[in-house]
């Protein structure tokens, strides 16, 4: 037909070729390891240094591990073990595992921390893991009162009568509700307040002194190790998160004045070191508040903590709201809904998941200043580690007890960021 | 104009316009309304009373304040003067009034603006449970009603971002129809589409219209505006320029901005 035609031979296969493996070159371990460690000299002498550097680190650690003393009561005993060679002198934690755990906790008592630990896991579970029943975050809404009473024990009364100050506001609420809206909104703001400052105290001493039940009090500055970074820190995330929303919310609301008390707060306590709160909360706070209340060391730290960490979550709130297309905004108010309701079905739910990677910075970034707390006194994992130091049988060790303190924490963290993998992973699964 | 073909609207359905009536109830009536964003006057001295059953097409060249005008009828753009009344309710600072009008109003934009964190039968029925109070159930029923009339209730349970760009209109269209609106507004529906997927919104939107809906589209389609729309509106530099009945506003356009702008869109 055309002249192309004319130049192309005439073909047919009459036999079909085989399937063939691919040059050993090109395929399995071989080509991955062509590819990746060996495709040029450059990448070559890179490969060669790194696998030189792991060795030299593996040869100068593993010498010190394998030799690991356990059953030493001292520094001393140690060294007269090792005889000279190379090792870790474990028998610290073997020793003192308990002190950097709970600090000065009654020995009696250490099931009350690991129950509260145990259960915050239960707790936990109905509001990271989105496919169990709704109606569990009743039962995560309790925890906080539990764990209270568990740590610090005292009389049941306490934790029972400061939540029923949230069912006051919730009566008041339904109450009122049919009457007006607004009315109902500031008493159930109100009520609660007035339950705790006015009636909390004599109804939980009245019902104490009839039924005296609970648990042994324990006080705040027995408190000390890896409990009070996970008080202060699992407090600090779940109170700062909803505040830093409501902040964000507030930096872009149009409401004057309100925008300018949000700006001001955050500016103010983003520019300021943690440290500078916590020394605030130890030192200036007794001035301010009325003399004779006795406000506990550690309740004080978890609201600077709460309060430094809302200001960062609020910047970063901030930035995945600025992220969403303004479109998204047009079409939940040209539905009709109001402003809450917009913000939590349609704008928060998308903001939140962009801002995903940066909360989970932030938190843990939080959990690890908790370490900071140690300048206040409080005997945090750092606080023990000076303190057992200060003990002539281990003085002079360093290596073992900061390892320890940082697997700890790498633990927890490392927890925290594959959460927010698998989270980000399966928003992302939903949205696309 | 002769020698202009006259502009068709791409689509294979027979137009039925028995029901399409215009009653002389009013649905939206505008007076004297001023827009302006810092000193730009956007809008100016528009007079504009839409009766119930009528489907007006809004054109003009960009930056006309088409999308503006309509954006201000159910107050998603504030005017600073005169005057809008929406199905009896005037559009002023009472929050109260404004959600009333928005509940009542349907939108479709150009970009969909679809939410993508919910599933398609979330999508439409949202607003119906937490603004409308309708129970769920019931408000599922009403979706997939809609969901089949827009023709994709198969994909109830897919996300936005699975959906073609039509379907994602479709969608917008039936989650706006779900609040059971009087008026709808059409913000440039087909703008962002491809050729195939501009005739199945049109289809839908030509359904909507045989249905009696009241509806304001700004949109370059001028087949729609001819064999659709039983008003034209040509808006230039924030103005209403022109309006008239489609037929006239194709074949007899008389001022010389509309002429202009309609050898530009119609071309040879």
């Amino acid at each position: 037909m055309s002249d192309t035609h004319a130049r192309t031979t005439a073909f047919v296969r009459d036999t079909m070729l085989p399937e063939a493996p691919a040059p050993i070159a090109q395929r399995g371990a071989v080509k991955w390891l062509r590819e990746n460690l060996f495709s040029g000299w450059m990448n070559t002498a890179l490969t060669l240094a790194s696998l030189y550097v792991i060795w030299w680190l593996l040869a100068h650690i593993t010498p010190w591990f394998g030799n690991a003393v356990w059953n030493a009561n001292s520094l001393a005993e140690c060294r007269a073990i090792l005889d000279g060679r190379s090792g870790a002198c474990l028998g610290v934690i073997r020793d003192r595992w308990h002190q950097l755990l709970f600090g000065f906790y009654p020995p009696q008592h250490y099931w009350r921390p690991v129950l509260a630990l145990v259960l915050l896991f239960g707790a936990l579970a109905p509001m990271l893991f989105s496919n169990l029943p709704r109606r569990l975050l009743w039962l995560s809404a309790l925890y906080p009162f539990v764990a209270y009473h568990l740590l610090w024990g005292g009389s049941i009364w306490i934790p029972v009568v400061a939540a029923a100050g949230f069912g006051v506001g919730a009566l008041a609420w339904r109450l009122i509700t049919p009457y007006t809206a607004l009315g109902a909104i500031l008493a159930a703001l109100v009520t609660p307040i007035l339950w705790w400052v006015l009636a909390a105290g004599a109804v939980a001493g009245a019902l104490t002194s009839v039924a005296p039940l609970g648990l042994e009090f324990v006080r705040s500055d027995r408190f000390g190790g890896f409990l009070i970074s996970l008080v202060i820190g699992i407090s600090g995330i779940s109170l700062s998160l909803p505040l830093g929303v409501l902040l964000a919310l507030g930096r872009k609301s149009d409401m004057l004045l309100l925008r300018s008390v949000c700006i001001i707060f955050i500016e103010f306590i983003r520019g300021v070191p943690l440290i500078t709160l916590l020394f605030t909360a130890s030192l200036l706070l007794n001035y301010f508040l009325p003399p004779g209340t006795s406000f506990d060391l550690i309740l004080r730290v978890i609201i600077m903590v709460t309060i430094f960490a809302a200001a960062y979550i609020a910047e970063v709130v901030r930035g995945g709201l600025a992220a969403l297309p303004r479109g998204q905004y047009e079409a939940a108010d040209s539905l009709g809904l109001d402003y809450w309701r917009s913000m939590r079905l349609i704008i928060l739910p998308q903001a939140l998941k962009i801002s995903i990677p940066g909360i989970v910075n932030t938190f843990i970034g939080l959990f690890k200043d908790t370490t900071l707390v140690v300048f206040i006194g409080l005997l945090d994992p750092i606080g023990l580690s000076n303190a057992i130091r200060a003990d002539t049988s281990w003085n002079g060790i360093y290596w073992e007890l900061f390892i320890f303190i940082g697997a700890l924490f790498f633990v927890f963290c490392f927890g925290i960021s594959r959460y927010s993998m698998y989270l980000e992973r399966k928003l992302s699964r939903g949205h696309r | 104009m002769t020698d202009t073909a006259l502009p068709e609207v791409a689509t294979d359905r027979r137009i039925d316009a028995s029901r399409m009536k215009v009653t002389d109830e009013v649905a939206v009536q505008i007076s004297r309304m001023n827009k302006w964003y810092g000193a730009f006057h956007v809008l100016r001295d528009i007079d504009m009373t839409v009766y119930r059953g009528e489907r007006i097409v809004i054109c003009g060249p960009s930056g006309s304040g088409k999308s503006t005008l309509i954006r201000c009828i159910n107050a998603l753009e504030e005017h600073q003067a005169g005057q809008i009344i929406v199905d009896g309710t005037e559009l002023n600072e009472d929050l109260k009034n404004v959600d009333k009008v928005r509940s009542e109003v349907g939108m479709v934009f150009q970009h969909f603006n679809l939410f993508p964190h919910l599933t398609i039968l979330e999508n439409c029925t949202l607003a119906p449970i937490w603004v409308r109070r309708t129970p769920r159930r019931e408000a599922e029923e009403i979706a997939m009603h809609f969901l089949e009339k827009v023709k994709i209730p198969e994909q109830a349970n897919k996300y936005p971002g699975q959906l073609s760009g039509g379907q994602q209109q479709r969608v917008a269209i039936a989650r706006s129809l779900c609040m059971r609106p009087r008026i709808m507004l059409f913000d440039e529906p087909t703008s962002a589409l491809d050729p195939e997927m501009i005739k199945e919104v049109l289809d839908t939107m030509i359904s909507l219209a045989e249905d009696g809906m009241t509806m304001l589209v700004v949109t370059h389609e001028m087949g729609f505006a001819r064999q659709v729309a039983n008003r034209v509106i040509f808006m230039d530099q924030g103005q209403i320029v022109e309006q008239n009945e489609p037929e006239e506003f194709f074949l007899h356009p008389r001022s010389d901005r509309t002429k202009l702008f309609l050898s530009q869109i119609l071309g040879h």
